[in-house]
């Protein structure tokens, strides 16, 4: 339940990781160039002797195009299908054989949706969550996860202990007695529903996020701050001014976990949020999936979808490598 | 800001300097300590209010009837022997296993099969990667809603395809045999990148000396598979799949927006039901009380993963 236990498993991943990727990047980066295997990579499964053979190559090159197809046929071919299916008129959608590209290609559909769904306020909404949450978790956890690794206050373990603790409870267990706070917030009295509170407080009590941050605290040196500290730079100033920008790297894993955690989330809008104004994108499209034409409804879900995906087309990199720095996530 | 701190802070230290060393030490040591909880404030009040405080109340809920009207009363084990006794309860519990059962089947082989076959390949590989990732980064409610439609008995993707391959067109989502399937295939579908994409980094750690010499020994490509990728993978393996019996016995937004739990019960989940208890039937003691024994049972791999993850870090 203490810190290291979470600790060693995603330390060693990451490091494997690390090693890992500086070792192969560079042989990928030539094979592309010459034939498969001719270069003195560390061998995988499959030993370059056994690719360079003429039937190592052929079994190669077959093995590489049906998976190349395969994963088209899967993961894109339903994209796909949403997004030229959006355009088809109801008539041509209810074909048997179906139409691989649109007869007709009806393009205003896109616009339809847009203003008989409201998509753009419920684009907006899923946004304000999404941001706010995002700054609400940075600004609670970055300050909390330093206290603990660089200050580290008296009754300092035990609080991190019960912070991770909570990582131990699955989320979804927690969703009536959390209903119920946000309904009526103790001590405070108030009432949370169908405000961005809802979503972002509970947000920033982020156990991993504190956990993500700390491990990665822990690894700067301690010298560097104590020459700042003997300067005369307060604990503020030592955390805007030094640690910040070190730690760039996992406040960008903090931070993409925080959005897509958000941005993801159905149980919970769908309960804090009942107002047809204050709803989720993802909320507000099944909840008006049953009364809207089908082509309307599939041109929402193409919509919906492109935030998701332009975020990942920009950010790549950073969200591949949080996966294998989160993947362990409890 | 800057001139100003640093003024502030120097006077601050030569005045304590003549108290003795003793003193200044745990002066110090206070102020260092009351400033690290003006730091942890902010987490400590969201802890305490969102995270353990409604953990507190899940354990009260459970053994409670609460309305919004009186005070809440205690009712000992009576949510758990109404939640027991609903004719959906067996079904919520055996179809959640199953579900678990061929998420992991699918789910969890697949992902580690595709990762072995991608690390091989020496091209495209961004590609295949980005594509294999990209139904993670779509919302799940969009990829159910979108899989709804292509499980359509009508116009349906799935059984136009069936069709073409002239072979008889399936009910999915209305027909008991196939409904919970459905819910496995679109799950599957949208999750196995993540599982892809940490094995693919795992595997970057095997020691390709061991693939050497286990070839040298005459071991075939399975064999190799078997004696030396799946050991020294182990730990990520093990790690994974508790990870993935927590997340899909926490199954929800599937059976919501597919099938709402039909048809005839066969795809009422332990979450759902706890979903319809606390917020369709107003009973937020029985909705806690099925929250409570799946805690129990989750806690369980909670308690075998805490042991994994300590022991492989040694």
């Amino acid at each position: 339940m203490t810190e290291p236990t979470i600790g060693a498993a995603t330390t060693a991943a990451g490091r494997r990781h690390r090693r890992g990727r500086a070792a192969s990047e560079r042989p990928r980066r030539r094979s592309r160039r010459g034939a498969p295997g001719e270069t003195p990579a560390p061998r995988t499964l499959i030993s370059a002797r056994a690719l360079n053979t003429p039937r190592g190559r052929v079994i190669y090159w077959i093995v590489l195009i049906a998976v190349i197809v395969l994963f088209t046929a899967v993961f894109v071919f339903p994209l796909y299908w949403m997004v030229t299916g959006a355009m088809k008129s109801s008539g041509e959608l209810a074909r048997t054989p179906p139409t691989l590209f649109p007869r007709h290609p009806h393009p205003g559909v896109y616009r339809d949706a847009w203003r008989r769904l409201y998509l753009g306020r419920f684009l907006l909404n899923t946004l304000e969550y999404a941001v706010g949450a995002w700054l609400l978790q940075l600004a609670v956890c970055v300050p909390a996860a330093y206290a603990l690794s660089k200050l580290r206050p008296v009754l300092g373990r035990a609080v991190l202990g019960m912070m991770l603790a909570t990582l131990m409870i699955p989320s979804t267990v927690l969703l009536v007695p959390l209903y119920l706070t946000v309904r009526d917030v103790p001590l405070l009295h108030a009432n949370l529903l169908n405000t961005p509170f809802a979503i972002w407080f509970p947000a920033a009590a982020n156990a991993f996020g504190i956990f993500l941050l700390k491990r990665f605290f822990d690894s700067i040196p301690g010298e560097l701050l104590e020459a700042a500290a003997i300067d005369g730079a307060s604990s503020w100033r030592i955390l805007w001014s030094i640690v910040l920008p070190i730690s760039r790297p996992i406040i960008a894993v903090v931070s993409i976990f925080a959005v897509v955690g958000v941005w993801k989330d159905f149980v919970w809008p769908l309960l804090v949020l009942p107002d047809s104004n204050r709803m989720t994108v993802s909320v507000a499209i099944s909840s008006l999936s049953e009364q809207t034409p089908q082509n309307i409804l599939i041109a929402a879900l193409v919509i919906a979808s492109i935030p998701a995906v332009a975020v990942f087309l920009l950010f790549q990199r950073h969200i591949m490598a949080g996966l294998t720095a989160g993947g362990l996530k409890g | 800001m800057t001139t100003t701190i640093l003024r502030k802070a120097a006077p601050r230290r030569s005045t304590s300097r003549p108290a003795g060393p003793r003193r200044s030490v745990s002066r110090h040591a206070v102020r260092r300590g009351l400033s690290a909880y003006g730091f942890l404030c902010g987490a400590l009040i969201c802890f305490a209010l969102f995270s353990w405080y409604p953990i507190v109340r899940e354990a009260l809920l459970g053994f409670q009837k609460t309305n919004f009207v009186g005070r809440s009363e205690w009712v000992g084990l009576d949510n758990f022997r109404r939640v027991a006794g609903d004719p959906a309860f067996g079904s919520a519990w055996l179809n959640t296993l199953e579900f678990t059962g061929l998420a992991l089947l699918c789910g969890y082989v697949l992902p580690f099969v595709t990762a072995v076959v991608l690390n091989e390949l020496r091209h495209a590989r961004a590609y295949l990667r980005f594509v294999v990732y990209l139904p993670v980064m779509l919302p799940p409610a969009v990829a159910v809603l979108l899989f709804k439609w292509f499980y359509d008995p009508g116009p349906g993707l799935f059984n136009q395809l069936l069709h073409v391959a002239h072979l008889p067109g399936l009910n999915w989502l209305d027909s008991t045999s196939t409904a919970l399937l459905s819910l496995v295939i679109v799950s599957t579908w949208m999750n196995m990148g993540s599982g892809t994409l940490i094995y693919l980094a795992a595997l970057q750690s095997v020691q390709s000396e061991l693939y050497e010499a286990a070839e040298l020994d005459g071991a075939g490509l399975l064999r190799r598979v078997w004696h030396v990728t799946i050991p020294q993978t182990r730990l990520i393996l093990l790690v994974m799949l508790l990870l993935q019996v927590i997340a899909t016995m926490q199954v929800f937004v599937e059976p919501y927006l597919l099938t709402g739990g039909g048809p005839q019960d066969a795809t009422v989940s332990v979450v759902y039901l706890m979903y319809l208890y606390a917020f369709r039937f107003n009973s937020y003691g029985g909705g806690s009380a099925l929250g409570l024994m799946l805690m129990v049972v989750l806690m369980v791999f909670s308690a075998v993963y805490l042991r994994v993850t300590r022991d492989g870090g040694r």
